[in-house]
């Protein structure tokens, strides 16, 4: 477990230390959500129909917007060779560095949603099951981006790419997500709504990294 | 810090060919490395030097021919073969970020090796005075220094080395020789791609133009 362990510290740091990073991705996220309550007006009663969705979406984005960087540096300056050359299978590299980057990303966004959720005026019932959803379902946005990430390594517009790739991978992932907020508020309970999204994280965590890894040593080539 | 190593195998290539994009780069290239052996890939730009060295490091996979190590194919326990082998390309993978006592004591982490020799590898490559600053203030012979300092941070008997004195000063350069004179005189073995004429005694060379694809060869395997 060491050398993933250590490569998990280490993307981490990287990310704390030039800050930036993560920054960003929150600030987008949070003015992504703003924008809304602008563009549609400050009717409480649409914006706290329609908030769960605008947070959910705004989050899809943030992560899409943050994958572009999860091997591009180390494609690029040559990092990518020695974790191919790690004893660790590159699959578990993969995972390693999805967990970084959900612990840079994914938790953030998360965290940061509640107080969002005030914004564009969710009931308050709500608000816990929606930052729940996010807990259990960021992970899978960070694994299956890590795919895109990998396949999209030396195209050209890699950003706008992965865009096109992913969103249609995110649908389930938005509609479960969604969709448990809304089971709140017409009180049937969320449960079903977020074993599913546990389910797909639960699907992703194998199942992602073995493609990722598989685009990966095609990158290499 | 080279204690002898307990692998004696031997690194053998049968027949490798090399294919990049539609152009086959060499056929029929046959090598043995002994413990202690040293080989030297020399030849014109794009004869494929640093294509037989990922070749050699598992990083490509051949177009033809086989790789063995200690009578096994390589690839059955890639795993294996991997953990013993060092490769050190032309890129330095050096995070600006971090300080070159953090790079060398992640790239042996993710090696495996949990106590990691990063002072004599600082040492080695005279980095002391750099050893904590930032990466992205290095000089490109400073950058060349820690990557080849991962050789000595953590230990593995196969070194496969792109162009290492690129960018050397002569110290470097008398470093690098004295550290692969110390490295094989412990069992240890290299393969160099170079122009430059590094020392190397008794070393083998491959001069890759006489592999280069004949035309029909080339035209038969794109066909």
């Amino acid at each position: 477990m060491t050398p993933l362990l250590g490569l998990f510290w280490c993307d981490l740091r990287l990310s704390l230390r030039q800050g930036g990073d993560i920054g960003l991705v929150l600030g987008f996220f949070v003015l992504a959500v703003l924008m809304f309550p602008f563009g549609v007006g400050p009717e409480p009663e649409l914006l706290g129909r329609i908030g769960a969705g605008i947070i959910w979406v705004a989050a899809l984005l943030a992560s899409v917007l943050s994958l572009e960087r999860l091997f591009a540096v180390d494609h690029a300056d040559g990092g990518l060779d020695l974790l191919a050359l790690s004893p660790a299978p590159l699959e578990l590299v993969v995972i390693a560095k999805g967990a970084a980057h959900w612990v840079t990303t994914g938790l953030p966004l998360a965290l940061i949603s509640p107080v969002l959720a005030v914004f564009v005026d969710l009931d308050p019932r709500a608000i816990s099951v929606l930052t729940l959803g996010l807990l259990i379902g960021t992970p899978a946005l960070s694994l299956l981006g890590a795919i895109a990430a990998a396949l999209t390594l030396g195209a050209r517009r890699p950003g706008i790419l992965a865009t096109l790739l992913l969103l249609p991978l995110y649908l389930p992932v938005l509609i479960f997500g969604t969709g448990a907020v809304e089971a709140v508020l017409s009180a049937e309970g969320a449960r079903a709504h977020l074993l599913l999204l546990g389910a797909i994280t639960v699907a992703a965590l194998p199942l992602a990294p073995i493609a990722t890894a598989a685009a990966l040593r095609q990158a290499l080539d | 810090m080279d204690s002898g190593y307990v692998d004696t195998g031997e690194l053998v290539a049968e027949g490798l060919a090399c294919r990049r994009g539609e152009r086959l780069v060499f056929t029929g290239v046959d090598c043995r490395l002994a413990a202690g052996g040293a080989l030297v890939l020399t030849g014109t730009n794009g004869s494929g030097k640093s294509s037989l060295l990922r070749l050699l490091a598992t990083l490509l996979v051949p177009a033809a021919g086989a790789l063995w190590w200690g009578g096994a194919p390589v690839m059955r326990e890639a795993a294996r073969y991997r953990a013993l082998v060092h490769y050190v390309g032309h890129q330095d993978a050096a995070k600006p970020a971090f300080s070159p006592r953090e790079m060398l004591r992640l790239w042996a982490a993710l090696r495996g090796v949990a106590a990691p020799a990063i002072e004599p590898a600082l040492a080695a490559f005279a980095l002391g005075a750099v050893a904590d600053r930032p990466c992205r203030w290095l000089s490109a012979g400073q950058r060349r220094r820690l990557a080849l300092a991962r050789l000595v941070a953590a230990p593995a008997p196969i070194w496969l080395l792109d162009e290492p004195a690129a960018a050397l000063d002569g110290d470097g350069e008398a470093r690098l020789s004295e550290l692969i004179a110390e490295h094989r005189r412990a069992g240890g073995r290299v393969v160099v791609a170079t122009h430059q004429p590094l020392r190397l005694d008794d070393a083998d060379t491959i001069v890759l133009d006489d592999f280069a694809a004949s035309p029909e060869a080339a035209l038969a395997a794109w066909q």
